[in-house]
Protein backbone atom coordinates (compact mmCIF):
# COMPACT_ATOMS: atom_id res chain seq x y z
CA UNK A 1 0.00 0.00 0.00
CA UNK A 2 1.75 3.27 -1.04
CA UNK A 3 0.95 6.28 0.66
CA UNK A 4 -0.90 8.78 -1.96
CA UNK A 5 -1.99 12.50 -1.90
CA UNK A 6 -5.08 14.25 -3.56
CA UNK A 7 -4.41 17.67 -3.63
CA UNK A 8 -6.60 20.90 -3.37
CA UNK A 9 -5.63 23.40 -6.03
CA UNK A 10 -6.84 27.26 -6.09
CA UNK A 11 -7.38 28.91 -8.95
CA UNK A 12 -9.05 32.34 -8.72
CA UNK A 13 -11.90 31.77 -6.83
CA UNK A 14 -12.18 28.25 -7.61
CA UNK A 15 -10.69 24.66 -6.20
CA UNK A 16 -9.47 22.24 -8.28
CA UNK A 17 -9.53 18.63 -6.59
CA UNK A 18 -8.11 16.20 -9.53
CA UNK A 19 -8.76 12.06 -8.04
CA UNK A 20 -5.78 10.48 -9.89
CA UNK A 21 -6.34 7.38 -7.69
CA UNK A 22 -8.82 5.01 -6.68
CA UNK A 23 -10.26 5.64 -3.08
CA UNK A 24 -11.60 3.41 -0.09
CA UNK A 25 -14.20 5.12 1.50
CA UNK A 26 -12.51 6.73 4.64
CA UNK A 27 -10.21 8.56 2.01
CA UNK A 28 -13.21 10.11 0.03
CA UNK A 29 -14.87 10.94 3.65
CA UNK A 30 -11.78 12.52 4.69
CA UNK A 31 -11.42 14.49 1.11
CA UNK A 32 -15.36 15.54 1.61
CA UNK A 33 -13.97 16.73 4.52
CA UNK A 34 -10.62 18.67 3.31
CA UNK A 35 -13.45 20.41 0.38
CA UNK A 36 -15.55 22.20 2.72
CA UNK A 37 -12.56 23.39 4.97
CA UNK A 38 -10.85 24.85 2.30
CA UNK A 39 -14.13 26.97 0.98
CA UNK A 40 -14.32 27.87 4.33
CA UNK A 41 -10.74 29.34 4.95
CA UNK A 42 -10.38 30.60 1.23
CA UNK A 43 -13.60 31.66 0.53
CA UNK A 44 -13.53 30.13 -2.71
CA UNK A 45 -16.88 30.02 -4.75
CA UNK A 46 -16.24 27.06 -7.32
CA UNK A 47 -15.26 23.40 -6.62
CA UNK A 48 -14.33 21.65 -9.45
CA UNK A 49 -13.62 17.70 -9.50
CA UNK A 50 -11.76 15.70 -11.55
CA UNK A 51 -12.45 12.23 -12.08
CA UNK A 52 -11.43 11.36 -15.41
CA UNK A 53 -8.79 9.13 -13.74
CA UNK A 54 -11.23 7.52 -11.65
CA UNK A 55 -12.38 4.13 -13.70
CA UNK A 56 -14.96 3.20 -10.59
CA UNK A 57 -17.85 5.25 -9.49
CA UNK A 58 -20.25 3.21 -7.43
CA UNK A 59 -22.98 4.50 -5.34
CA UNK A 60 -21.35 5.27 -2.00
CA UNK A 61 -18.73 7.99 -4.26
CA UNK A 62 -21.66 9.10 -6.27
CA UNK A 63 -23.71 9.81 -2.91
CA UNK A 64 -20.39 11.94 -1.51
CA UNK A 65 -20.35 13.78 -4.80
CA UNK A 66 -23.74 14.84 -4.21
CA UNK A 67 -23.06 15.45 -0.42
CA UNK A 68 -20.15 17.91 -1.84
CA UNK A 69 -22.67 19.83 -4.30
CA UNK A 70 -25.32 20.18 -1.46
CA UNK A 71 -22.76 20.84 0.95
CA UNK A 72 -20.70 23.42 -1.18
CA UNK A 73 -23.97 24.93 -2.22
CA UNK A 74 -24.89 25.96 1.34
CA UNK A 75 -22.05 27.59 1.62
CA UNK A 76 -22.36 29.69 -1.51
CA UNK A 77 -20.16 27.49 -3.92
CA UNK A 78 -20.90 25.57 -7.21
CA UNK A 79 -19.75 22.12 -7.56
CA UNK A 80 -18.88 20.63 -11.02
CA UNK A 81 -17.88 17.45 -11.63
CA UNK A 82 -15.48 17.11 -15.17
CA UNK A 83 -14.25 14.11 -16.72
CA UNK A 84 -16.11 11.09 -16.20
CA UNK A 85 -15.13 8.42 -18.19
CA UNK A 86 -17.97 6.82 -20.90
CA UNK A 87 -17.55 3.60 -19.32
CA UNK A 88 -18.41 5.22 -16.06
CA UNK A 89 -21.32 6.96 -17.27
CA UNK A 90 -22.96 3.81 -18.23
CA UNK A 91 -22.62 2.39 -15.41
CA UNK A 92 -23.49 4.95 -13.61
CA UNK A 93 -26.98 4.94 -15.17
CA UNK A 94 -27.36 1.13 -15.38
CA UNK A 95 -26.90 1.40 -11.70
CA UNK A 96 -29.36 4.15 -10.94
CA UNK A 97 -27.73 6.55 -10.03
CA UNK A 98 -28.54 10.18 -10.98
CA UNK A 99 -26.13 12.14 -9.10
CA UNK A 100 -28.57 14.45 -7.89
CA UNK A 101 -27.57 18.32 -7.69
CA UNK A 102 -24.15 17.66 -9.35
CA UNK A 103 -23.20 19.47 -12.81
CA UNK A 104 -20.89 17.64 -14.70
CA UNK A 105 -18.83 18.30 -17.98
CA UNK A 106 -16.86 16.97 -20.19
CA UNK A 107 -13.31 18.42 -19.15
CA UNK A 108 -11.31 20.83 -16.93
CA UNK A 109 -12.15 23.56 -19.60
CA UNK A 110 -15.77 23.12 -19.92
CA UNK A 111 -15.84 23.08 -16.07
CA UNK A 112 -14.36 26.30 -15.52
CA UNK A 113 -16.18 27.66 -18.41
CA UNK A 114 -19.31 26.60 -16.69
CA UNK A 115 -18.40 28.05 -13.25
CA UNK A 116 -17.53 31.17 -14.95
CA UNK A 117 -20.40 32.40 -17.40
CA UNK A 118 -23.13 30.24 -16.06
CA UNK A 119 -22.62 30.33 -12.31
CA UNK A 120 -20.87 33.93 -12.32
CA UNK A 121 -17.35 33.15 -10.92
CA UNK A 122 -15.06 35.88 -11.55
CA UNK A 123 -11.40 36.13 -10.61
CA UNK A 124 -11.71 38.59 -8.73
CA UNK A 125 -9.36 38.74 -6.11
CA UNK A 126 -6.16 37.33 -7.39
CA UNK A 127 -6.27 36.78 -10.78
CA UNK A 128 -4.56 33.29 -12.43
CA UNK A 129 -3.13 32.58 -9.00
CA UNK A 130 -2.19 28.69 -9.26
CA UNK A 131 -1.11 27.79 -5.97
CA UNK A 132 -1.70 24.36 -3.74
CA UNK A 133 -3.38 24.50 -1.28
CA UNK A 134 -3.11 21.56 1.03
CA UNK A 135 -2.13 17.70 0.27
CA UNK A 136 -4.32 15.23 1.59
CA UNK A 137 -2.76 11.76 3.18
CA UNK A 138 -4.55 8.70 1.35
CA UNK A 139 -4.00 5.43 0.84
CA UNK A 140 -3.67 3.92 -2.41
CA UNK A 141 -4.60 0.20 -3.64
CA UNK A 142 -1.96 -0.85 -5.83
CA UNK A 143 -2.45 -2.73 -8.80
CA UNK A 144 -1.27 -5.82 -8.89
CA UNK B 1 -6.80 -18.65 -14.02
CA UNK B 2 -7.23 -19.62 -10.63
CA UNK B 3 -10.20 -18.48 -7.49
CA UNK B 4 -9.60 -15.88 -5.70
CA UNK B 5 -10.86 -15.60 -2.41
CA UNK B 6 -10.45 -12.10 -0.73
CA UNK B 7 -11.53 -11.66 3.09
CA UNK B 8 -13.49 -8.56 3.33
CA UNK B 9 -13.09 -7.47 7.23
CA UNK B 10 -12.79 -3.47 6.88
CA UNK B 11 -13.94 -0.87 4.36
CA UNK B 12 -10.37 -0.87 2.80
CA UNK B 13 -11.16 -4.22 1.92
CA UNK B 14 -13.93 -3.13 -0.67
CA UNK B 15 -11.15 -1.15 -2.43
CA UNK B 16 -9.08 -4.51 -2.30
CA UNK B 17 -11.88 -6.27 -4.44
CA UNK B 18 -12.83 -4.34 -6.53
CA UNK B 19 -8.81 -4.08 -7.73
CA UNK B 20 -9.29 -7.76 -7.76
CA UNK B 21 -11.74 -7.95 -9.65
CA UNK B 22 -10.58 -5.28 -12.28
CA UNK B 23 -7.14 -7.12 -13.19
CA UNK B 24 -9.20 -10.53 -13.24
CA UNK B 25 -11.36 -8.75 -15.79
CA UNK B 26 -8.97 -7.24 -17.83
CA UNK B 27 -6.98 -10.62 -17.83
CA UNK B 28 -10.21 -12.06 -18.89
CA UNK B 29 -10.57 -10.15 -21.71
CA UNK B 30 -13.28 -7.90 -21.03
CA UNK B 31 -13.87 -4.58 -22.60
CA UNK B 32 -13.72 -1.78 -20.63
CA UNK B 33 -17.27 -1.01 -19.86
CA UNK B 34 -17.65 -4.96 -18.57
CA UNK B 35 -14.70 -4.03 -16.91
CA UNK B 36 -16.19 -1.47 -14.86
CA UNK B 37 -19.50 -2.92 -14.38
CA UNK B 38 -17.82 -5.85 -12.79
CA UNK B 39 -15.68 -3.40 -10.63
CA UNK B 40 -18.51 -1.86 -9.47
CA UNK B 41 -20.63 -5.04 -8.67
CA UNK B 42 -18.00 -5.96 -6.52
CA UNK B 43 -17.11 -2.52 -4.73
CA UNK B 44 -21.54 -2.31 -3.93
CA UNK B 45 -21.76 -6.31 -2.87
CA UNK B 46 -18.53 -5.80 -1.05
CA UNK B 47 -20.21 -2.67 0.80
CA UNK B 48 -22.88 -4.47 2.10
CA UNK B 49 -21.34 -7.24 3.31
CA UNK B 50 -19.25 -4.84 5.69
CA UNK B 51 -22.47 -2.76 6.33
CA UNK B 52 -24.64 -5.21 7.06
CA UNK B 53 -22.84 -8.32 8.54
CA UNK B 54 -19.35 -6.64 9.42
CA UNK B 55 -17.24 -9.16 7.92
CA UNK B 56 -17.32 -12.10 5.00
CA UNK B 57 -15.95 -12.78 1.73
CA UNK B 58 -15.49 -12.74 -2.31
CA UNK B 59 -14.51 -15.08 -4.53
CA UNK B 60 -13.64 -14.59 -7.91
CA UNK B 61 -13.85 -17.70 -10.48
CA UNK B 62 -12.53 -16.95 -13.64
CA UNK B 63 -14.96 -19.68 -15.87
CA UNK B 64 -15.43 -20.47 -18.94
CA UNK B 65 -18.98 -21.52 -20.97
CA UNK B 66 -19.29 -24.77 -23.19
CA UNK B 67 -18.63 -22.15 -25.89
CA UNK B 68 -15.73 -21.37 -24.88
CA UNK B 69 -16.79 -17.91 -23.78
CA UNK B 70 -14.92 -16.26 -20.98
CA UNK B 71 -16.35 -15.03 -17.81
CA UNK B 72 -16.10 -14.19 -13.89
CA UNK B 73 -18.00 -15.72 -10.90
CA UNK B 74 -17.92 -13.25 -8.12
CA UNK B 75 -19.30 -15.18 -4.84
CA UNK B 76 -19.96 -12.58 -1.90
CA UNK B 77 -20.97 -14.62 1.37
CA UNK B 78 -21.23 -13.49 5.36
CA UNK B 79 -22.66 -15.26 8.12
CA UNK B 80 -24.71 -11.85 9.16
CA UNK B 81 -28.13 -11.34 10.24
CA UNK B 82 -29.66 -12.46 6.67
CA UNK B 83 -31.90 -10.40 4.47
CA UNK B 84 -35.66 -11.23 6.01
CA UNK B 85 -37.33 -9.48 2.86
CA UNK B 86 -35.41 -10.24 -0.49
CA UNK B 87 -38.09 -8.94 -2.36
CA UNK B 88 -38.22 -5.81 -0.88
CA UNK B 89 -34.27 -5.42 -0.97
CA UNK B 90 -34.04 -6.05 -4.60
CA UNK B 91 -36.58 -3.16 -5.30
CA UNK B 92 -35.04 0.14 -6.21
CA UNK B 93 -34.87 2.71 -3.00
CA UNK B 94 -35.41 0.13 -0.43
CA UNK B 95 -32.72 0.66 1.74
CA UNK B 96 -32.37 -0.28 5.99
CA UNK B 97 -28.58 0.63 5.56
CA UNK B 98 -29.51 4.48 5.17
CA UNK B 99 -27.94 4.38 1.15
CA UNK B 100 -29.67 5.06 -1.96
CA UNK B 101 -30.92 1.27 -2.08
CA UNK B 102 -29.31 0.69 -5.64
CA UNK B 103 -26.91 -1.84 -4.24
CA UNK B 104 -28.47 -4.86 -5.13
CA UNK B 105 -30.93 -4.14 -7.58
CA UNK B 106 -28.34 -1.87 -9.57
CA UNK B 107 -26.26 -4.70 -8.91
CA UNK B 108 -28.32 -6.98 -10.82
CA UNK B 109 -28.54 -4.70 -13.88
CA UNK B 110 -24.83 -4.40 -14.07
CA UNK B 111 -24.51 -8.47 -14.65
CA UNK B 112 -25.50 -11.24 -16.71
CA UNK B 113 -26.51 -13.61 -13.94
CA UNK B 114 -27.85 -12.97 -10.33
CA UNK B 115 -28.73 -15.23 -7.47
CA UNK B 116 -29.57 -14.78 -3.99
CA UNK B 117 -29.86 -16.91 -1.16
CA UNK B 118 -30.14 -15.92 2.31
CA UNK B 119 -31.35 -17.22 5.82
CA UNK B 120 -32.06 -14.72 8.56
CA UNK B 121 -30.07 -15.25 11.22
CA UNK B 122 -27.61 -17.48 9.62
CA UNK B 123 -26.35 -15.42 6.25
CA UNK B 124 -26.36 -14.27 2.97
CA UNK B 125 -24.50 -15.26 0.01
CA UNK B 126 -24.91 -13.03 -3.20
CA UNK B 127 -23.56 -14.99 -6.72
CA UNK B 128 -23.27 -13.03 -10.05
CA UNK B 129 -21.48 -13.97 -13.21
CA UNK B 130 -20.99 -12.04 -16.48
CA UNK B 131 -19.89 -12.91 -19.55
CA UNK B 132 -16.87 -11.69 -21.48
Amino acid sequence: MNGSRIPILKVGRVLIVPIQVDMDDQTVMHLQERILSELERTGARGVLIDISMLETVDSFIGRVLSDIAAMARIMDARTVVVGMQPAVAITLVELGLELRGVDTVLNVDEGIKLLRDEFGIRDADDGLEHRELSMFDGEQVNRT
Amino acid sequence: MESKSIALENEHDIAVARNEVRVLAVGLGFRLVDQTRLTTVASELARNVIKYARRGRMIAQPTRNPAGRNGLRLIFEDSGPGIPDIGAAMRDGFTTGGGLGKGLPGSKRLVDEFEIESAPGHGTRVTVARWA
